[in-house]
């Protein structure tokens, strides 16, 4: 794959939507994440690379306190969203997660109908104060998640049902009900098919115009195709980060360049 | 590997030649592993054999001796409720037809059998007294019973079915016979002359036997007239104790253990001890249950209620493990997608994980229970197992608080019994009681296929 060109490196100067400062986390006694520093602005994209085990999915779910669910996890340092610290005692997980959205690497929608997997979400928030509300919620967030069209003949068919392309589409609607302000995503599209990733690509591009995503993927073609920014991640380092043109074209560190020309990982 | 090195110089392509064993014809290596292969299914087969032929075995003789319980003989008989002997008085006072006991309807029952036989014209050195010993010892009752109800029919002729006695039932079905009878007081060779008369004319049948389902336990000298029906009540309030209590209590620990509990000393300590619980023998519940719930909290001694709460105490890890591992095969993208939508843990259980989990929890709950229907050790402790002739009982309360017997126990108890008409009722209730297992064992089965959910 010729691919490596990178589409779309303007980069507008946005103002910061989430920052690291110092983070490490632990699970147990092994060391995953090094004292990484970073700033992910608002409207852009924002690509974690790295090989496998490096912790830029870590580091992601550092982002929306997923990894309370683990134990023996332990967080370290601040992460800053719009200035509020998300480790801070009085913050609840659950309104945080709410605010910052998640897409996994499985597609993973409820066995339930499409319907209730988007109107989840704005349910449990209480976003909408009646049915024509939830109705209008889940239409704009199933167009967001550019589904609309192949789904809204079967709204109450079960979600389970949809291609895994569909279904990851239907994950990220699922994900931008709640309103969020960002959207992480694990590899999304490492389960699909290369026309369904074309999909989604194009569908991240669009988020990028109402929130702030972070992805974390693979493909350093698709890492090329859909961000402005990159970071490149590291056995558990954050080695550099900078706009994605730069990085693909003219990186810094050796360990970016050898990785980007497929010495290393 | 190539070939190269051998292919000819000539132009010509002949085949290639096979450099090692031909493909056409086993290695002895090959040969081995496919006679080990050969053995082991040989193996398996003759495992499965021996086990189906265990199985025919053990339904073959459950059923030949216990399907006779369910049939029953009858004798039938017009009754002429007489005046003088039943209401002296002739007011019909209730009080006072209540005072002739028993007795005093045997003249009467004496009276219609004779009146059946010379009827019939049959020639019999009996007296009446003999006549009447072929019926059982509960048509006196019987015949009590109805008049009590039904006062107003004293002084007509009424048609009764009584139960026969049960020699005289054996005799019909064949258990008893005349060499048997030699030394039993109980029936005579003259007896079964008349029993074949009245066979013939119609009088004595044999019939499906209703009362044997529906009926209570009869005391030693009326085997004839035991039946399973008030020890199914007793069973049927157990179960409802052990489900009110051990499913919430069950699932509601295997759902903090699994999904909300930290992983630490404590609770596996707890997670050991609840496989230990499992595998404790049920007699050790039973003397639990009799110091703790009959000598220490005082609750009544035989009553379905103690009974219940012993069970609940042995079903909950059965309950616990099964659930826990029903949560458990839920895949973890679903809860990870519940939370990252912003649901609180408890909403990810209950919304999602829950529901997904329930045909597998429906399913150990059943079968959970029907171990707890089999059960009869620890009710041989706590009392409920005996003669328990009660009637039905007519309330939940009474249900529950009143002595009463369950179905294994109530086995066990005719098992124990010594007249062969009990042993044949033992086999009976055995049939009623898998009947039931087979029965839950097949709802739960159907749950699991129906909701089984696949992802």
């Amino acid at each position: 794959m010729n691919d490596m060109t990178v589409v779309d490196n303007t980069v507008e100067t946005q103002r910061t939507k989430i920052a690291a400062q110092n983070v490490n986390v632990y699970y147990g006694e092994s060391h995953a994440i090094k004292d990484v520093n970073v700033e992910i602005e608002d409207k852009t994209v924002t690509a974690f690379i790295g090989p496998s085990g490096c912790g830029k999915s870590t580091f992601l779910r550092c982002l929306n306190r997923m990894n309370d669910t683990i134990d023996i996890c332990r967080v370290t340092g601040d992460i800053l969203l719009e200035g509020e610290d998300i480790y801070d005692k009085r913050v609840d997980p659950v309104q945080l997660r709410a605010q910052v959205g998640m897409v996994f690497q499985k597609p993973n929608p409820f066995p339930k109908s499409i319907y209730d997997n988007v109107a989840y979400g704005p349910r449990i928030h209480g976003l909408a104060r009646n049915k024509a509300e939830l109705d209008e919620i889940v239409e704009k967030s199933l167009r967001r998640g550019a589904i609309w069209d192949e789904v809204k003949d079967r709204l109450q068919s079960p979600g389970t049902g949809l291609s895994g392309g569909q279904q990851q589409r239907l994950c990220i609607a699922r994900a931008v009900a709640t309103e969020p302000e960002v959207l992480l995503m694990d590899e999304p599209c490492s389960a699909l098919d290369p026309i369904a990733t074309a999909q989604v690509e194009e569908l991240i591009d669009e988020l990028r115009e109402n929130y702030s995503v972070v992805i974390v993927t693979h493909s350093m073609q698709q890492a090329a195709r859909v961000s402005q920014k990159t970071a490149f991640f590291h056995l558990g380092n954050l080695v550099e980060f900078g706009p994605t043109g730069q990085i693909f074209t003219n990186p810094e560190d050796p360990r970016t360049e050898s990785y980007i020309t497929g010495r290393i990982g | 590997m190539t070939d190269l090195s051998q292919t000819p110089a000539s132009g010509e392509t002949p085949m290639p030649q096979k450099r090692g064993q031909s493909l056409l014809e086993p290695s002895d290596r090959t040969k081995r592993r496919n006679a080990a292969e050969t053995r082991f299914k040989a193996y398996g087969i003759g495992a499965i054999a021996i086990g189906l032929l265990m199985l025919l075995v053990l339904v073959t003789t459950i059923f030949s001796k216990g399907l006779g319980a369910f049939q029953q003989s009858f004798v039938t008989l017009q009754v002429e409720l007489l005046e003088s002997k039943l209401d002296k008085n002739g007011n019909r006072d209730i009080d006072d037809i209540k005072k002739v006991t028993t007795f005093g309807y045997a003249p009467i029952i004496r009276g219609a059998i004779e009146a059946k036989v010379t009827e019939l014209g049959i020639d019999t050195p009996l007296k009446a007294k003999d006549m009447a010993g072929i019926l059982s010892k509960d048509a006196a009752a019987t015949l009590r019973e109805y008049v009590v109800t039904n006062p107003g029919q004293i002084g007509e002729t009424v048609e009764f079915r009584f139960l026969a006695q049960s020699r005289v039932d054996g005799y019909l079905k064949g258990r008893v016979s005349r060499d048997s009878i030699g030394n039993d007081k109980n029936i005579s060779a003259g007896q079964l002359d008349l029993v074949d008369a009245l066979v013939a004319a119609g009088v004595v049948e044999k019939t499906f036997n209703l009362a044997f389902i529906l009926g209570s336990d009869a005391s030693d000298a009326r085997p004839e007239a035991a039946g399973m029906g008030v020890s199914m009540l007793g069973s049927l309030f157990m179960m409802l104790v052990v489900l009110a209590l051990a499913l919430p209590i069950g699932v509601a620990a295997s759902i903090y253990l699994e999904e909300f509990a930290p992983q630490n000393w404590l609770t596996d300590i707890i997670e050991v001890n609840i496989s230990n619980l499992a595998a404790v023998p049920s007699i050790v519940f039973g003397i639990l249950g009799l110091a703790v719930f009959i000598n220490y909290m005082h609750l009544p001694s035989s009553a379905p209620l103690v009974g219940g709460l012993v069970l609940t105490l042995m079903t909950l890890p059965t309950i616990i493990i099964s659930t826990r591992a029903s949560l458990k095969a839920v895949p973890p993208s679903i809860r990870d997608a519940a939370l990252g939508v912003g649901a609180s843990k408890m909403q990810s259980v209950f919304h999602h994980v829950l529901p997904l989990a329930a045909p597998g929890i429906l399913t150990g709950t059943i079968i959970g229970l029907a171990q707890a229907l089999g059960e009869t050790a620890p009710l041989l402790l706590i009392g409920m197992v005996g003669f328990i002739a009660s009637n039905a009982p007519d309330s939940i309360a009474s249900g529950l608080l009143s002595p009463n017997s369950a179905m294994p126990a109530q086995i066990y108890e005719w098992a124990k019994r010594a007249d062969p008409a009990f042993y044949e009722r033992a086999w009976g209730g055995i049939i009623i009681l898998l009947v039931f297992l087979i029965t839950m064992n097949t709802l739960a089965v159907i749950l699991r296929r129906r909701f089984e959910r696949r992802w």
